[in-house]
């Protein structure tokens, strides 16, 4: 059994008092509470601050291209299933560069736990608005203040079916490790987006602007699709954190004859070409 | 012996051009087909050409001896190749000929389907008229039809057939002569279902793509194997998607490939830049077709060889690789895959519209002759912990897989980064991995095949192709010689890390030397320059979308001056 701590690797490159460590502390806790050895995990990430994550954490990683963090996933998915395969990425790497891939993922229903980082700024690249940045917010391009109306990925993930969907906060450990465990055992598509303060370069949504807001509703019927569509309505005045629905559907492998049955991972099954002289008789 | 089917799409010219070719290939002839159509789903004038000969042509030929004309656009605009002696089945309810047309050959062949069961069997009328003029039986393309088609449907189009063999029958004697059939076994297989075959008798087990002409026919030939075979096609959402998507796969240990054209492989040059960056094996077919944008969709060229030489940033190692002719390109993609896994590099295969869609009779090919080595890291030599990118003499690190060994973690990373796959920004470490990508270079350069050479080391004449041009510029060659021409070809099937040593032998022994390619600027003959120094004397080039024919070649040399 890993500990936690052994999940940890080098120095970060993050700012202090960054969202990020706390999200970081989380995944490795829950990796080590639910027994995933370092070499059965797979994270990928794209590029970003949050993305920098498979370098801070040792497991497997695939740091790939901004945006495009989900299709190498699926592919690792299709090709070795013994894999526990994670994604972590930020809010513009997600929703922006790649928010065709973030829909089409969901379509597909892989079995993938997918941690967004939602600082609602863009970090690397000095504080320009993201996806999810609100309305108003003034930067060093949006001058006039963010104009467009924000990106909620809840709600858009819910309409594209998605069965597992939480919010959480930088600021609640526990519960974001719980969640990210919870998410981790989810058989198919797992959305966490996790609102995290940037000290940095978001001056709008600090640690104080969600304190005020963040709140845990009473209880939420995870299985009600409504419901979890009204709460992922709610931002402003009060922002609800938690599971917001829950709902086992068939996974993107189990319909594929070649995946289903389980056997030794796709990829590396042993094989000769000979075998299939066959394939040309339909020609014949 | 040539027949031209032409039509509006929709009109069923493929069912007339597969069966007919079909029964050609089963009663021993060497047959090739070719389709020229538009992009649309119904309408417009689309053809099939099929050339009969004894031995299995290389290429369509113009001069057509037999036309088919499903609508009277056929007609007019394949008269003029149509030989004094030639014949056109038409159907007189629907295309009218001028009256001083005697070439014609009247077939009520949507009365006579109507007949047997339903208008739409008009094409296997039309099938059973041409084997009538041809001095065939109908019995192996209703064997054919009872192989494609339920009992039902087998039956009336069998009977379809019949009526449109026994109305040429019974007016006409056999007109044409075909050559004595061969007795060796042969099948009849076109491009895209070839590299699809190969591919996955080459172990591949995951192909991720974007359905776009005229690549989709991989595709297609993967997608109808998953059912019994160990291979996954997911449709992608887009090419960035579908590249990325094959790179995860490879990474975590799968032979995997993509396809596109030209349009969707721009879209792909990014991940196409990444597999280069975390050296991860991956195959891309590019089925080239016309630019810029989208072009000419169904139609053929050779103008994305700059594009997928310099495609995508920075500077990496790549190989590229091009379809020549079936026969050798069953082996070759099984190449690109053995290259893409040795040196884990993206490995480009270049084929086009015109390999895609042709059919040809072929002798069955050797599976024992494909190969499907991994070249992963046996845990007797794991040295932990272990290094993605661990310096090596040829710049080739071990590689192992995620999940491979207990312990064990594999790290791919799109910056630049140490022998552990971590980000880094020194300049030393930088430069050094770098370096160590390009050599790669070295060794990959000694596994390109020289060009195949037909023709002798000295002569008048040195024409040099490349990619699917290959029978086209063979059949010419023939045609030069029999005029009394000294002609060497020389064709190029691997084109990146270009071979030069045939070349550099070759080029000053002839005073003539001719580059013959379907694009606009001379595209391999400029790489030749660059690797070489060499220049072409004359540029044979054709751009309109269309294959060359060979008396096209044979005209631009001897009017050459």
């Amino acid at each position: 059994m890993t500990k936690a701590q052994e999940y940890l690797t080098s120095e970060t490159a993050w700012c202090p008092g960054c969202g990020n460590f706390a999200i970081r502390d989380a995944v490795a806790a829950a990796l080590a509470e639910l027994d995933f050895a370092p070499h059965q995990v797979l994270m990928c990430s794209g590029i970003g601050q949050a993305a920098k994550m498979p370098h801070y954490l040792r497991v497997n990683g695939f740091n790939g291209l901004h945006g495009r963090a989900l299709p190498p996933a699926l592919g690792a998915r299709i090709a070795n299933s013994s894999l526990k395969v994670i994604v972590e990425s930020g809010d513009g790497d997600t929703y922006g560069e790649g928010g065709n891939h973030f829909i089409h993922t969901i379509r597909r229903n892989p079995d993938i736990a997918h941690f967004v980082h939602n600082n609602q700024v863009y970090g690397l690249t000095k504080g320009q608005a993201s996806p999810t940045s609100d309305e108003g917010m003034k930067t060093n391009v949006q001058t006039f203040g963010v104009t467009l109306p924000p990106f909620n990925p809840l709600a858009t993930a819910l309409v594209m079916g998605a069965g597992f969907i939480a919010r959480c906060y930088s600021g609640e450990k526990e519960h974001l490790k719980e969640t990210i465990k919870k998410a981790l055992l989810f058989p198919g598509y797992a959305l966490v987006d996790i609102l995290q303060p940037c000290p940095s370069f978001n001056k709008l949504n600090t640690y104080a602007w969600y304190k005020e807001r963040v709140y845990h509703p009473a209880s939420i019927d995870t299985d009600n699709w409504q419901a979890a569509m009204a709460l992922s309505q709610e931002w402003g005045q009060k922002i609800p954190l938690g599971i917001f629905y829950q709902v086992e559907h068939p996974t993107f492998i189990s319909h594929f004859p070649a995946l289903a049955a389980q056997e030794s991972p796709l990829g590396t099954r042993s094989f000769e070409p000979h075998t299939l002289a066959h394939l040309q008789e339909e020609f014949s | 012996m040539n027949i031209l089917i032409g039509g509006a799409a929709g009109q069923g010219l493929d069912t007339i051009a597969h069966l007919l070719g079909k029964s050609l290939q089963r009663f021993g002839f060497g047959v090739l087909t070719s389709k020229d159509y538009m992009s649309r789903v119904r309408g417009g004038h689309n053809f099939s050409c099929l050339r009969i000969e004894q031995e299995t042509p290389w290429a369509s030929a113009q001069e057509i001896q037999l036309l088919i004309a499903l609508n009277e656009e056929t007609y007019s605009l394949h008269k003029g190749n149509l030989t004094p002696q030639g014949r056109i089945i038409f159907d007189p309810d629907h295309v009218s000929l001028p009256n001083e047309e005697k070439r014609g050959l009247p077939i009520a062949l949507r009365e006579l389907a109507k007949e047997a069961g339903a208008a739409i069997m008009a094409n296997s009328v039309a099938v059973g008229a041409a084997l009538a003029l041809l001095g065939l039986t109908t019995n192996v393309t209703e064997q054919l039809l009872h192989e494609v088609f339920a009992q039902k449907i087998a039956t009336s189009n069998g009977k379809a057939l019949r009526a449109g063999y026994d109305e040429v029958a019974k007016t006409n004697h056999t007109y044409f002569t075909l050559p004595a059939p061969m007795e060796k076994k042969q099948i009849f297989i076109d491009g895209n279902s070839l590299l699809g075959m190969s591919a996955l008798a080459s172990g591949c087990r995951f192909l991720s793509a974007y359905p776009m002409t005229p690549a989709t026919g991989i595709m297609t030939y993967l997608a109808a194997k998953q059912e019994n075979h160990d291979v996954v096609v997911e449709q992608a959402e887009d090419e960035i998607a579908a590249i990325n998507m094959a790179l995860g796969a490879s990474y975590t240990g799968a032979r995997a490939m993509t396809c596109t054209s030209g349009g969707g492989f721009a879209l792909m040059t990014e991940g196409l830049s990444l597999a280069g960056m975390t050296e991860t094996p991956l195959v891309i077919v590019v089925a080239m077709r016309p630019g810029p944008a989208t072009g000419l969709p169904t139609r053929t060229g050779q103008a994305d060889l700059e594009f997928v030489l310099h495609a995508g940033h920075g500077e990496f190692p790549r190989a590229v690789l091009s379809a020549t002719h079936l026969e050798d390109a069953f082996y070759r993609i099984n190449k690109a895959f053995e290259l893409a896994d040795k040196y884990q590099i993206p490995v480009i295969f270049l084929s086009d519209q015109d390999f895609a869609d042709t059919v040809r009779t072929l002798p069955p090919f050797d599976f024992t002759l494909l190969q499907h080595n991994r070249y992963l890291l046996d845990d007797d030599v794991l040295t932990s912990p272990y290094q993605r990118y661990l310096f090596t003499d040829d710049g080739i690190s071990p590689r192992a897989l995620p999940g491979q060994f207990a312990g064990e973690v594999v790290l791919a990373d799109s910056d630049e980064h140490d022998e552990d796959g971590h980000i880094i920004e020194d300049a030393e470490a930088r430069a050094r991995m770098s370096e160590k990508r390009q050599k790669k270079l070295v060794a990959l350069a000694a596994e390109m095949s020289e060009p195949e050479v037909d023709g002798a080391d000295e002569g008048d004449l040195l024409l040099i192709g490349w990619g699917s041009t290959y029978g086209v510029i063979k059949e010419a060659t023939h045609a030069l010689r029999a005029q009394g021409q000294r002609v060497t070809h020389v064709h190029f099937a691997d084109l990146w890390p270009l071979p030069t040593a045939t070349i550099n032998k070759l080029f000053s022994h002839f005073p003539h030397s001719v580059c013959v390619e379907g694009n606009a600027t001379g595209q391999f003959a400029k790489l030749l320059r660059r690797e070489t120094g060499h220049l072409v004397d004359q540029l044979i080039l054709k751009y309109d979308g269309r294959p060359f024919w060979a008396n096209e070649i044979v005209k631009e040399v001897i009017n050459y001056d």
